[in-house]
């Protein structure tokens, strides 16, 4: 790599001083990656492409917007109304939360079902976490800013369960309100904590891509890359393909913010805080739902708290729950059925999350969250008793051995 | 790619109806709006009646904070109109030179001038109800324009048997409660109109809709004009990556 020489004499000479094109060319024409890769592949790069839309809009919407529970939700609306193009600003960075979302669930999900934790990715996966965790916080954070009925009432809601933990609760929650309620000095920290998170997130997203660059990527088979006939460069065939995938994508993005801008919003949040008036039904944003839902179900306000964080912190221990040795669900028939169940449960989860907390619901709640942590002990035992279809040789032996199953599938 | 979309699409779907499912509450009937769809603007002929309704019947308790009288001139008022309809307010301006404060008339760049000076002012004035802003009404409530409509219709005279109106109140049956504070403030011909429309209660609600979701949604004619482009250019960029990725892989399968 080093001993590389440059065409252009420019970038030659700044090569040899810093060596930006050096590693450019590593991870791009010089990176391998498997031949086979799917379109589910593609949302790893597309999450990158949002947090870099996310942090440029929301540069421009901290220009204007103004971190003080009196004008908090009238410098949105300023936005909204007087700042050139501000509505579009606003609307790229409200739905692109939620696109960042839905990316980011398809990119775990996707991990999840071709066994993309295992070794040697168990670090690659726990920095996905960490950032999938950032994210969780900055939205949450982010969601305060307007200053509308659900911004302060999920605030509130939010910040208390910090309040279960036993002695240090209470202390934990006024350090977050920095005072006795949800009020400016609130505000005030989480704008600072939004424009801050992301640039971690950035960060931690580096990381992962140094981790990724280092183990390389999993792929439909699940099988490791064995020889330069398992991949091709990762320039230009992925980037093309990352492209069409980054097209496809603002086309759906877009026709939200043009058309639909409020899709994923609470009519509640168009009315100003109110600390007198609380909302019918709080409810958080789409995102968090499965995990409010896992709260709701557990009738001790501790323990439910704690199921909540254990749902998320289970994951990082997933690499090792999983003991078949098989990573694709394609070649573990009963594998592919449970993660299908658990799939379809986390929606279920999510949408029990959203409803009023009736007796029916609260039963399918409680349900739905038995299924989610009992999927994890099921996991461990299924590794060890399923058995395995027959793996192929290679990657390149699966993709000569059977074209029309396993190629890549455009 | 074909299995792919198909998942795609399905878990699309899946997530695209765990919100909508989560708004419930009555059934609104859906009305026919100039706006809605992709290609749907705003009628100015309609929103300028709707503004004056507001102005002549919701603007005496209603206050509509967010909006300026400037922002008229994109309902096709002229400067002129615009001027007089400011200057039929006072608003509170200083200090002056010699350090007080006085009474002016409203200009086209002030926001409306509210009906009352403050909450216990609106309340006193209302029964103790208090009359909330209406800028971004046709938003911040589940059914948006629909939802306002059924409550500007949504009247009766005697309540279902055995529901109970307390004094000062209204019987509403778009209200959450049935009782609203607010006596019904449109019925035939409570308005004039100056293009000789037939101001029937139905069409007064209308066009008042119409005009406050212009309030609450003043961008919507330029991103809906300005979305189909967009898509359109989207589409096509799209199609043509594809097309290079078919070609740029096609020494690959």
């Amino acid at each position: 790599m080093s001993g590389y020489k440059f065409d252009n004499k420019v970038v030659q000479w700044v090569d040899e001083r810093l060596p930006l094109f050096t590693v450019l060319r590593h991870s791009t024409t010089d990176y391998p990656t498997p031949r086979n890769l799917n379109y589910w592949w593609n949302f790893g790069s597309l999450a990158l492409a949002v947090l870099v839309i996310m942090i440029l809009s929301g540069i421009f919407l901290a220009m204007n917007y103004t971190p003080h529970t009196s004008m908090a939700f009238n410098s949105v609306e300023r936005i909204m109304r007087d700042v050139n193009f501000g509505w579009l600003i606003r609307y790229l960075h409200a739905n692109g939360a939620s696109m960042f979302f839905i990316v980011v669930y398809i990119h775990i999900f996707r991990g999840m079902y071709y066994g993309s934790y295992k070794a040697p990715r168990e670090v690659l996966w726990w920095l996905g976490l960490v950032i999938y965790l950032l994210m969780m916080a900055t939205g949450f954070l982010g969601y305060v800013l307007p200053w509308g009925q659900m911004s302060f009432w999920g605030a509130t809601v939010i910040t208390n369960l910090f309040s279960a933990f036993p002695i240090v609760g209470e202390h934990i929650v006024t350090l977050l309100w920095g005072g006795f309620s949800v009020d400016n000095p609130t505000l005030n920290r989480f704008f600072s904590l939004h424009y801050l998170l992301p640039f971690v997130i950035f960060a931690v997203v580096f990381l992962h891509l140094v981790a990724l660059h280092q183990v390389k990527s999993n792929n439909p088979t699940g099988i490791e890359i064995k020889g330069p006939q398992d991949t091709i460069p990762f320039h230009p065939y992925y980037t093309i393909k990352d492209l069409f995938g980054v097209g496809v994508f603002m086309t759906i993005y877009l026709a939200f913010v043009f058309f639909a801008p409020n899709f994923f919003g609470e009519p509640d949040n168009y009315i100003p805080a109110n600390p007198l008036v609380t909302p019918a039904h709080i409810v958080p944003e789409w995102y968090y739902l499965p995990f409010y839902a896992i709260l709701r179900s557990i009738p001790d306000k501790l323990m439910g708290v704690l199921a909540m964080f254990s749902a998320i912190i289970i994951l990082f221990f997933l690499p090792w729950i999983d003991s078949s040795k098989v990573k694709s669900a394609k070649f573990r028939p009963i594998y592919k059925q449970v993660f299908w169940i658990f799939f379809l449960n986390a929606l279920v989860l999510g949408y029990i999350g959203g409803q009023p907390p009736d007796d029916t619901v609260v039963l399918i709640g409680r349900i739905a969250t038995a299924v989610y942590f009992l999927f994890f002990p099921f996991l461990y035992l299924l590794g060890k008793i399923e058995k395995p279809r027959a793996l192929p040789q290679s990657i390149s032996a699966a993709v000569l051995k059977a074209p029309a199953q396993s190629t890549e599938k455009a | 790619m074909r299995k792919f979309l198909l998942s795609t699409l399905a878990a699309g779907l899946l997530a695209a109806a765990t919100p909508a499912l989560a708004h419930e509450g009555p059934a609104l009937e859906k009305q026919e709006w100039s706006w809605l769809g992709v290609f749907g603007q705003y009628d100015k002929a309609q929103l300028r009646r709707g503004w004056q309704v507001y102005h002549d019947i919701c603007s005496n308790c209603h206050s509509l904070k967010l909006v300026a009288y400037r922002n008229l001139s994109y309902l096709g008022f002229s400067e002129d109109e615009i001027k007089d309809f400011a200057a039929e307010k006072q608003v509170t301006d200083g200090p002056n030179d010699q350090g007080d404060m006085f009474q002016r008339p409203a200009r086209a760049a002030d926001h409306f001038v509210p009906p009352f000076a403050n909450e216990q002012a609106a309340r006193v004035a209302n029964n103790g109800a208090l009359p909330p802003d209406l800028s971004l009404m046709a938003k911040a409530r589940k059914g948006g324009p629909d939802y306002v409509y059924a409550i500007l219709t949504g009247f009766e005279d005697t309540p279902p048997a055995g529901h109970v109106v307390p004094d000062g109140m209204y019987y509403n049956k778009a209200f959450n409660g049935g009782n609203i504070g607010m006596p019904p403030p449109v019925s035939d011909d409570a308005v004039t109109y100056t293009d000789g429309t037939k101001a029937t209660k139905e069409q007064i609600a209308k066009d008042v809709v119409s005009f406050l979701n212009w309030t609450a949604e003043p961008e919507l004619d330029v991103r809906h004009s300005l979305g189909i482009k967009v898509l359109g250019f989207l589409v096509v960029l799209t199609a043509m990556l594809y097309a290079l990725k078919r070609k740029i892989w096609a020494d690959v399968h």
